[in-house]
């Protein structure tokens, strides 16, 4: 698996606080059985409703580096909203904080989601659109987002920064070589074994 | 030494595969129960991969989040989600899961059909495709959401990789008020520790108040851990418990029931457990709760105004001036009067024939008011069935409710049941983002269903202690 160290590309900017998953992908879009093709739909509602929303500027196309707020992609479970950020470019997310679910679906797919402080985010936002095509880089080895002269701290979960960086982050693989260990474990349990005595 | 672990250490240690590369546990799951919207792409995932299900009696399906809850006559009118339908039985047939289907009476939303059969007990690890799996959690097992990558997982290994939350017990003491509900109880607890409170924690709910809850009670407060941004929330278990699954479809039997039950009151947390932070809120202060925004901690109890702006922060002005705006509401108005279009009740939160009958108390005798919708939509085939064998659905008629099949309906927008426009509904679900009901600019205020029930009668948001 691809070892992800280091993301680099255009950003966009997108500072704002509890934005759920239904804003990311709105639930029609989920009455599909693949993923594809949900990149196009990515906050769909919100653009429609705001025709100025960063996903529709056009400053910001081929942009792969989301600057969100705080608990960026709480609610809804669904693996559709990462997968249409990613299928729209989005290949990491710098936040002030991240909704869990959300967060370790972007991990399995090797999306990282990286926090720093609401001043840096400020900061980053506002290098984004004095320059929107200005290179942002996200380091997860120096643990630093780049932005021309800007240096922020970021900051990962030891787990995920390890699962991207050392390339562990299908996780699938990883569990299957412990199928012995789980059969065994299956067996130590009351409820498997239907509790006989 | 005493084993001072809490419930949530102890099944998470009894669940402990092996630590994995990554650092993360691979965490042995007891149950998985799986829907037609989360799981077609994992089952894709298998055939690519050439793998088959490990222990496919651990998985249940289910249909629910797109099943139409008038016309069920197949193919269904939405061509996606007759799609959807066939794929997840085509899909159960090749893997050999067994799955409930609309013939099946006991089909309903995941999160009702699990504890409703006995599937769902305490000290297992449940996983499954959707947010709100937290519900579980009321058993006293380790419950939570899961991305459709990790439903492969558990498909394919009956695992995941995990890393340990911490533990937080929120204690609930003293005494409910009359027409003071479970769901009042748990949107008092999110308005207080925020949206994200609970991220990088399970929940405990424990003391006086949730000792007396029922079961059902309990499963309320748990489906709504999700929305205060745990990912987990339980309940210890206890004689309630026991008694709620003696006899059920997938319950043990017999002797082996005796020594589950033994065992699952074992799991409790001790007096003296350890946890990582402790709150306490004071139940008698609790008040009916409605929320006024486009998060479900933008909630008021029903007496009080919202809030004024200038008595906020610079940054909560911003989100709380926005979902104002959003929801076409001014700062400092009372909550009471809240004029809304449409009155929906069920949902995994509050679909369960408790919530019929406390709702059903409110409409009996009464009538709908006039340019109101009001939905009523059981939570299973089988709460549908015990509502009619009570004659719930007659009173709900006569009151002008619609009576539907089960589903998740309005819930949220993949099935015909939607709001249109920037309707108002009173709802007794979960969520009140912006767009969540179906239309994009439409407007949720969550409640309990006995609140949606006196809504929907008066026109407009009105305290439901003035006619219990
Ligand atoms: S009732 Fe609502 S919250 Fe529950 S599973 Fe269905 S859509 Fe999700």
């Amino acid at each position: 698996m691809q070892l992800i160290t280091q993301v680099t590309g255009t950003g966009i900017p997108l500072l704002l606080d509890d934005i759920d998953t239904d804003r990311i992908i709105p639930a029609r879009f989920l009455r599909c059985v693949t993923f594809d093709g949900l990149g196009e739909h990515s906050f769909e509602d919100d653009r429609q409703q705001d025709r100025s929303h960063p996903f529709d500027d056009s400053r910001f196309k081929g942009a792969a580096v989301l600057v969100a707020g705080r608990n960026f992609g709480c609610g809804s479970s669904r693996e559709h909203a990462p997968q249409a950020l990613m299928r729209w470019g989005i290949k990491t997310i710098i936040g002030e904080s991240f909704a869990e679910i959300f967060f370790g679906n972007c991990t399995t797919l090797g999306v990282p989601c990286v926090c720093a402080s609401r001043g840096d985010l400020e900061k980053l936002t506002a290098a984004i659109n004095a320059d929107p095509k200005i290179s942002i880089s996200v380091d997860l080895n120096s643990l630093q987002a780049k932005a021309g002269s800007l240096t922020v701290p970021i900051s990962i979960p030891d787990g995920a920064r390890l699962a991207l960086t050392t390339g562990k982050w299908d996780f699938l693989g990883q569990l299957l070589e412990g199928a012995d260990a789980v059969q065994a474990a299956a067996k130590t349990l009351p409820y498997m074994t239907g509790f006989k005595a | 030494m005493t084993d001072r672990r809490n419930l949530f250490n102890k099944v998470w240690d009894l669940h402990s595969v092996r630590s994995i590369a990554s650092g993360q546990t691979q965490l042995f799951i007891g149950l998985h129960l799986i829907h037609e919207v989360t799981s077609p792409q994992a089952f894709s995932i298998l055939r690519d991969r050439n793998l088959t299900v490990m222990f496919p009696e651990r998985t249940l399906a289910t249909v629910d989040h797109i099943v139409p809850t008038d016309n069920q006559l197949r193919p269904f009118a939405d061509g996606l989600a007759e799609e959807m339908m066939s794929a997840i039985e085509k899909n159960c047939r090749d893997f050999g899961v067994r799955l409930f289907d609309l013939k099946d009476i006991r089909q309903g939303v995941v999160h009702i059909v699990g504890p409703e059969q006995g599937l769902t007990q305490p000290g297992m690890t449940i996983a499954c495709g959707d947010s709100h799996t937290s519900t579980h959690g009321a058993f006293g097992s380790i419950a939570f959401g899961i991305g459709t990558s990790q439903v492969a997982d558990v498909l394919a290994t009956q695992t995941l990789a995990l890393s340990r939350p911490k533990v937080r017990r929120i204690e609930v003491t003293g005494k409910l008020r009359p027409g003071v509900f479970a769901k009042d109880v748990i949107l008092h607890i999110i308005r207080k520790l925020g949206v994200q409170g609970g991220v990088g924690y399970a929940y405990e709910y424990a003391g006086e108040v949730f000792d007396r809850m029922t079961i059902e009670e309990r499963m309320t407060v748990c489906n709504m851990s999700i929305e205060g941004g745990a990912r987990c929330g339980y309940v210890n278990p206890d004689q309630t418990t026991v008694d709620y699954i003696k006899g059920r479809p997938f319950a043990p039997q017999g002797a082996d029931f005796d020594r589950a039950a033994a065992w699952w009151l074992s799991l409790a947390s001790p007096a003296d457990a350890e946890f990582d932070d402790r709150v306490t809120f004071n139940g008698s202060e609790i008040e009916p709760t409605v929320t006024w925004g486009i998060n479900p901690a933008q909630s008021v109890g029903v007496s009080e105004r919202l809030p004024k702006l200038s008595t906020l922060t610079a940054d909560d002005q911003k989100g709380t001036g926005d979902a104002f705006a959003y929801m076409g509401l001014n700062e400092d108005q009372p909550i009471q009067g809240v004029k809304i279009d449409v009155a929906f009740i069920g949902s995994c939160t509050n679909g369960r024939i408790s919530d019929l009958r406390e709702a059903a108390a409110i409409a009996k005798g009464r009538k709908v008011a006039a340019g109101v919708k009001a939905l009523v939509v059981p939570g299973s085939q089988l709460v549908r069935q015990q509502a009619m064998d009570e004659g719930l659905d007659k009173i709900f008629e006569a009151a002008g409710f619609e009576w539907r099949e089960a589903g998740c309906s309005m819930c949220l927008a993949m099935n015909p049941d939607k709001l249109k426009g920037r309707e108002v509904c009173a709802s007794s679900s979960n969520r009140n983002f912006k767009g969540r009901q179906g239309s994009p600019t439409g407007r949720t205020l969550l409640m309990s269903p006995a609140m949606v029930a006196a809504a929907a009668i008066n026109g407009c948001v009105s305290d439901v202690r003035s006619m219990l």
